[in-house]
């Protein structure tokens, strides 16, 4: 990328301050055209503040921002050509849903029957072709999503802006409208922001995940990328459920790094090629918890080391339990699908945990 | 179990509406019971009233003109009051609903400030301004533009002025409200979609705040049309409004039964004013602006 043509929306040291109050640190993002990117973080993250400075809601205090290679800082909203989902759907209430979609349309000149045409195949395309003459007020939750959906996406705009559209829904609509969006996206090949709280609508959604913390952008990747190999411990301890514990490299042998971990003992960890490791350094190790497997006995080895351990804690879900561990005096928890009955509190167990799953962070 | 029996359930709203209710009947239902019992009274030239049904003072009131035009007038003044009220409380009331000023609470109360003063001498203190000894007068001989002060006071134009500055906060307040209740992001929709702010303005902010101008309005219109103070203070010998009527037929020639008749017809009008009103856009809104 970076040849201006394939990134759709390119932000290059974008800085966003309230007074002295920094909301969003300098932050680089190439988003490529036709992809699907997320930014994940916790409330308050500055997701929103992002996103808003995309769309031309907020001014930025330092940086530019480019939309298909053309630069935006001083361009209106109104002639950016975006579609915008909001949280609350902001559906005109005055309006009737045909009024609402075809509100782009009239602003962008389209004469009244092609606007009608592109409004009903915008109303198919949600599924809910039968709505046009009804008020917002007259439609569920999920139904007033999906309008204002169409609404956004009718105007056939450069980049979609969702502003976690889904949160204002109840579980099950959620999952499904999640599909739902997805499979629009991919339909119309539309470049989508999409900024969530929430990890598995990130995961499951995204082509690129941008991970938000306190403004500064922790890791860009692809859902696996950030999930497997976390850049930091804000990442690895947002993202699922992750054991970390601070540890000393004690030697580095090829591609496996040996950490002694206070109350565990040596562990086998795998380093990326960018990782440099020297003896002596002190790092966080972090392990997912379902990649602790509990066993009556293991077998350690060249790519994985064994603990031993007693189970405190067991927190059944059904398909998988949650295992509180003690090893060592130290706390660990593991996620393990369950072969007829969870395992007892109080048994003695054998931990496997493999090299290529520990993953080395900066301390 | 006495809760249990339907006879008292059905009773229930009824025994927790009765304080409401009486108070509501002994302050509004009797006295105007008595105005309209009082308006079919007669009153003699010896001062004394005749008890009795009689229609003369509904007649009187129904076709001499005299009436008729001070009618007229009064719901000019009224009229001309609520629309520059309107336009004139629009920005303000914008301003304070939009703005990022922290202390917004404490623009209200500005707004609120001149309640703490007595209505009428808010209304005096136009003689200040306007009079022939008054701040504009001076003003304008210091600069030379005349030798004589101009008689700027007593005509409809400041009866108009009195009753704007009466009643502008009425109007902001009810305005804001219906502002104030506007979801933001649905300024950003409209942008988003492809609106300058004005037109934004147009298509979204405007007709979201029709209730609360309206009900602003209402209440213009209606103490405004039923003021006597500020004709009495800031208007001309023949700037006299409806209220001013009953005023004189009451206080000045103790003529109660034509004062009665009078303040029935004004009652009667502005109650009509009120219905309408009620019909298109319900008694809701105005509840909104005092809660
Ligand atoms: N208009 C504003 N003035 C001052 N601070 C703001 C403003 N908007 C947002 N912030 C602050 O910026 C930070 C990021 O906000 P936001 O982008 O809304 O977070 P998110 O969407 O990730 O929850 C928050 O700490 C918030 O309080
Ligand atoms: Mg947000």
């Amino acid at each position: 990328m970076g040849d201006g043509t394939q990134t759709a929306v390119d932000l290059q040291s974008v800085v966003k301050r309230y007074g002295t109050f920094t909301a969003v640190h300098e932050t680089d993002l190439e988003i490529p055209e036709g992809s699907f990117l997320t930014l994940l973080g916790p409330s308050g993250c500055g997701k929103t503040t992002t996103l808003r400075m995309i769309a031309g809601l907020t001014s930025i205090t330092e940086g530019e921002i480019r939309i298909k290679g053309r630069r935006v800082n001083d361009l209106p909203i109104h002639k950016r050509n975006l579609g915008i989902v909001f949280q609350n759907y902001a559906l005109f209430p005055h309006k009737t849903v045909f009024e609402n979609v075809a509100f782009g349309l009239k602003y962008r000149g389209v004469a009244k029957a092609e606007a009608a045409k592109r409004v009903k195949e915008a109303l198919e395309l949600v599924q809910l072709p039968q709505m046009a003459d009804r008020m917002p007020s007259q439609l569920s939750g999920g139904q007033q999503q999906r309008i204002a959906l169409a609404r956004a996406i009718v105007v056939q705009p450069d980049v979609l802006l969702l502003d976690e559209p889904l949160s204002a829904l109840d579980a099950n609509l959620r999952e499904d409208m999640r599909i739902e969006l997805k499979r629009i996206q991919d339909t119309l090949g539309i470049t989508t922001v999409f900024v969530t709280h929430d990890q598995s609508e990130a995961l499951a959604m995204s082509d690129q995940i941008v991970v938000m913390s306190a403004g500064h952008v922790e890791q860009v990747g692809t859902p696996e990328e950030v999930y497997n190999r976390p850049a930091s411990e804000f990442v690895a301890s947002f993202l699922g459920n992750s054991n970390i514990v601070a540890a000393s490299v004690t030697g580095v042998d090829g591609g496996v790094a040996k950490l002694e971990v206070d109350g565990l003992g040596p562990i086998l960890a795998s380093v990326t090629g960018d990782q440099t490791l020297s003896a002596g350094q002190k790092v966080k190790l972090s392990i997912r918890a379902e990649k602790l497997a509990l066993s009556d006995t293991a077998e350690a080895g060249a790519d994985a080391t064994v603990l031993d351990a007693r189970v405190t804690t067991v927190d059944y879900q059904g398909q998988v339990a949650r295992y509180f561990l003690d090893a060592g005096g130290r706390q660990l928890q593991a996620i393990n699908p369950i072969d007829e009955h969870p395992l007892s509190e109080g048994k003695q167990v054998s931990v496997r945990i493999r090299a290529r799953d520990c993953v080395v962070l900066p301390a | 179990m006495a809760s249990l029996d339907p006879m008292d359930n059905a009773w229930r709203p009824w025994r927790l509406l009765a304080p409401a209710l009486s108070a509501i009947f002994l302050l509004l239902v009797v006295p105007v019971a008595f105005i309209v019992v009082y308006s079919f009274w007669l009153r003699t030239a010896t001062g004394a009233d005749i008890a009795g049904f009689h229609l003369d003072n509904w007649i009187e009131v129904l076709t001499d003109p005299f009436y008729r035009d001070i009618m007229g007038f009064t719901i000019w003044i009224a009229f001309a009051t609520t629309v520059v009220c309107a336009v004139a409380g629009y920005v303000p009331a914008y301003f304070i609903a939009t703005t990022q000023f922290k202390h917004k609470a404490f623009l209200l109360l500005l707004l609120m400030l001149p309640f703490w003063i007595s209505y009428i001498i808010r209304t005096m203190s136009w003689i200040n301004i306007l009079g022939s000894s008054g701040i504009v007068n001076a003003a304008l001989i210091w600069i030379g533009l005349t030798d004589e002060p101009i008689q700027m006071l007593y005509n409809q134009w400041t009866v108009i002025v009195g009753l704007v500055h009466f009643l502008l906060p009425f109007m902001i307040l009810n305005i804001y409200v219906s502002l104030y209740g506007i979801d933001r992001n649905l300024v950003d929709a409209a942008r988003s979609l492809g609106c300058t702010g004005w037109q934004a303005f147009r298509e979204v902010t405007l007709p979201l705040s029709l209730p609360g101008l309206a009900a602003g309005s209402l209440l213009c219109f209606v103490l405004g049309a039923g003021t006597y103070i500020t004709p009495l203070v800031l208007g001309g010998p023949t700037d006299a409004m409806f209220a001013n009527l009953v005023f004189d037929a009451i206080i000045t020639q103790l003529n109660w039964p034509l004062g009665s008749a009078l303040s029935l017809v004004l009652l009667i009008l502005l109650g009509c004013v009120v219905a309408v009103y009620n019909r298109f856009a319900g008694m809701g809104q105005i509840a909104k602006s005092f809660g």
